[in-house]
């Protein structure tokens, strides 16, 4: 059996009386590009906020390679709003803060891009090296561990230089033109040594030229890096052509799963999502 | 190549810094002080405030906290750096309200007394440092809940603090330890630096020099932390919490580390300030206080450090020094220039304050530093380099 790099089980997020995301079950495996699909509003995004620990889930628990990373069951207010099922499944609290959580090697990028637009290209991905560095403080200031300040640069550096980036390194981030913004975004979180990489609507604004280029680029870093993906995109050739398997969500369910074939001609999908979607996009 | 930049460009603040402390040695010496008592005098507070007002920035600006209590931990310094450094036998007379001070030692003291070179040097070294430790410790202690809130209620919270504190070192039960309402005075200042000859006259003046020397010394710490891997951590935190989290950043650890050495440098200023005043009390240190040195940061710029140390001194000789004529009456041709009276001046300056504030939105220096000005290429010329390669 392949191994086990993301696993989901029955993650719930409700917000008030929105169930943004319903008993939500998952896998991702180790090398594979998996790809999360569904409608606006289909609760997407919240998933990922669940796992990197911005939000805490209602109920359910999430693990990263057989380590649960965060564990919640519904309780306070929560307990009697909570109505849904397996209310009673989880028991334990596991609550990593997203710091915590990028420790442990999973990086993601934000659908609205969040780089350090004040900072350089350069210091953007440097700052990804600080959590690993064997320093505090004071030893920062005064300089006394010069070898490991030196081995962030050119660790950060050669990281650019193998994305492509490092002409660009002392440009403030955000001077970027929205694709490089894109690119640097990625580049950084490569920087925090991922085992598993999230990607949220990597495609988002590109054209059709620039969407194949993401796509040959995100094969590229999967092998390269080791990596996992696990990515939200709308862009359906994108999706179909990358994906080893394929989750739709549609209004916080799972809706339908498996290779991009079967999902394709799913009747379910079709009618809650590719539909709506050739729709909305052209 | 980077690092080679770097160290020419440590190597040239070193001599610049150099410089001008020899400068105020220099000044001081040929100058007479009692002519010139407003420069010097701005000088010294001068040194003081740019101190505090770059430890406010290193909050304020470069980890984005609003943060308001930086009256609150001067005051904390003050009082450590006076409390400890009294002299013993001063004591009596300075707590005669309460028989006699509940603290049984001096610094100084212990080193051979503050009219000693030793005694002086180490006892006020040691007691800045110390004054820089309470602030700090204090700030570690309320930081886990203050810093947990956001932007304005940061401000409110910290600013409380600040009120809060203020109050209980004037509480009347505090007395032998604060001197209750009443300054606390006697201990070494500036002044004390001065070398004196066997008659008690002045050979040599150093006052203002061993004023630049400590916020000098301060300073260069303070960016040596902005420089360094947890400076960008800080300016991180600043620009997308959310992003920094998801960098690995640890955004309590970092932020209450910003909010101890923020204090701890406020504390330093704190005890420089008692030094510079010749006494500690706990009315001056105000919510104005703290308004001011924020008014220096915003002037200087928001995020740039040698923005906040010149706008202090420019904030300081103008309120305490080029504007003091606007209170005196003044006959020109025998007609009596109109307006000109006591008080007149901080109605001129809350103008200009106002102008500067309206009309340079980025504050002298913007997020640049002072090297930044001399360099050919402006640091925004967004993809000159990009477009070489495609
Ligand atoms: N912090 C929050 N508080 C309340 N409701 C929220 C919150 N975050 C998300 N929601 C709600 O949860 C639902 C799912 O939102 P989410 O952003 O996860 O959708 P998505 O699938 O990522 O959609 P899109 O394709 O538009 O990005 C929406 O109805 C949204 O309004
Ligand atoms: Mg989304």
């Amino acid at each position: 059996m392949a191994e086990n790099v993301l696993r989901l089980e029955d993650v719930t997020m409700q917000f008030g009386g929105v169930v943004a995301v319903n008993n939500l079950s998952l896998e991702v495996n180790r090398g594979e590009i998996v790809a999360l699909i569904g409608p606006n509003g289909a609760g997407k995004t919240t998933a990922f906020n669940c796992i990197t620990g911005v939000y805490e889930p209602t109920n359910g628990r999430v693990s990263l390679a057989g380590e649960v990373i965060v564990e919640n069951h519904p309780q306070g207010k929560m307990k009697t709003m909570y109505q849904g099922e397996n209310s009673g499944k989880y028991t334990g609290v596991v609550r990593l803060t997203p710091d915590q959580i990028t420790q442990k090697g999973i990086a993601r990028t934000f659908q609205n891009i969040r780089l350090f637009g004040a900072l350089t290209v350069f210091e953007n991905v440097l700052v990804a090296k600080h959590m690993r560095a064997r320093q505090n403080f004071l030893s920062a200031a005064f300089r006394l561990n010069k070898a490991e300040e030196k081995r962030m640069r050119e660790e950060s550096m050669a990281l650019l230089e193998e994305q492509g980036l490092a002409h660009l390194k002392d440009e403030v981030a955000s001077s970027l033109p929205y694709g490089l913004q894109r690119r640097l975004e990625i580049a950084r979180a490569l920087a925090t040594d991922p085992k598993l990489l999230l990607l949220d609507e990597p495609a988002a604004g590109m054209n059709p030229q620039e969407t194949q280029e993401l796509t040959d680029f995100i094969k590229q870093i999967r092998t390269e890096y080791d990596l996992s993906v696990f990515m939200i995109e709308h862009h359906m050739d994108l999706v179909m052509q990358i994906s080893d398997r394929i989750y739709v969500l549609d209004f916080g369910r799972l809706i339908s799963q498996g290779t991009p074939e079967a999902v394709q001609n799913d009747q379910r999908v079709i009618d809650a999502y590719l539909g709506v979607a050739d729709d909305a996009e052209d | 190549m980077l690092q080679q930049k770097s160290k020419k460009g440590a190597f040239l603040a070193l001599v610049c810094v150099a410089a001008l402390l020899a400068l105020v040695v220099a000044l001081e010496n040929t100058l007479d002080p009692t002519k010139n008592i407003l420069l010097f005098t701005s000088l010294k507070k001068g040194a003081v405030y740019a101190l505090v007002a770059v430890s406010m920035n290193l909050l304020n600006g470069f980890t984005g906290l609003f943060s308001l209590g930086q009256a609150g931990f001067m005051l904390l310094g003050a009082y450590t750096y006076a409390i400890l450094t009294i002299p013993v036998e001063s004591r009596e007379s300075v707590y005669y309200l309460y028989g006699g001070s509940a603290v049984k030692f001096s610094l100084p003291d212990l080193f051979g007394g503050a009219d000693t070179v030793p005694g002086l040097v180490l006892g006020v070294l040691i007691a800045l440092i110390l004054a820089g430790c309470v602030a700090a410790a204090v700030a570690w202690l309320i930081g886990l809940p203050v810093l947990r809130l956001k932007s304005d209620y940061l401000a409110i919270a910290t600013l409380g603090f600040g009120e809060i504190i203020r109050a209980i070192f004037q509480w009347d039960k505090l007395g032998p330890v604060t001197n209750g309402a009443n300054a606390l005075k006697n201990f070494p200042t500036f002044s004390s630096f001065n070398i004196t000859n066997a008659d008690g006259q002045v050979v040599f003046r150093l006052s203002t020099f061993v004023a630049f020397l400590i916020a000098a010394v301060c300073i260069a710490l303070i960016v040596l932390l902005i420089n360094s891997s947890y400076g960008r951590a800080f300016k991180a935190i600043r620009e997308d919490e959310i992003a920094a989290e998801a960098m690995g950043v640890n955004l309590a650890k970092h932020k209450r580390l910003a909010f101890c050495v923020s204090s701890f440098f406020a504390g330093v200023g704190g005890g420089m300030f008692a030094m510079f005043a010749n006494q500690a009390q706990a009315k001056t240190f105000t919510t104005a206080m703290t308004y001011e040195i924020l008014l220096i940061v915003v002037i200087g710029g928001i995020g740039s450090v040698s923005g906040s140390a010149i706008a202090a001194f420019l904030y300081v000789a103008a309120s305490e020094w080029w504007l003091r004529f606007l209170d005196a009456e003044m006959w020109v041709f025998g007609i009596k220039v109109p307006f000109l009276r006591t008080g007149f001046r901080m109605v001129v300056f809350s103008i200009i304050i106002m102008i500067v504030v309206l009309f340079f939105r980025q504050g002298l220096m913007g997020s640049r530093e002072l090297p930044d000005l001399f360099r050919r290429r402006p640091r925004k010329s967004p993809r000159k380099a990009g477009e070489h390669n495609g």
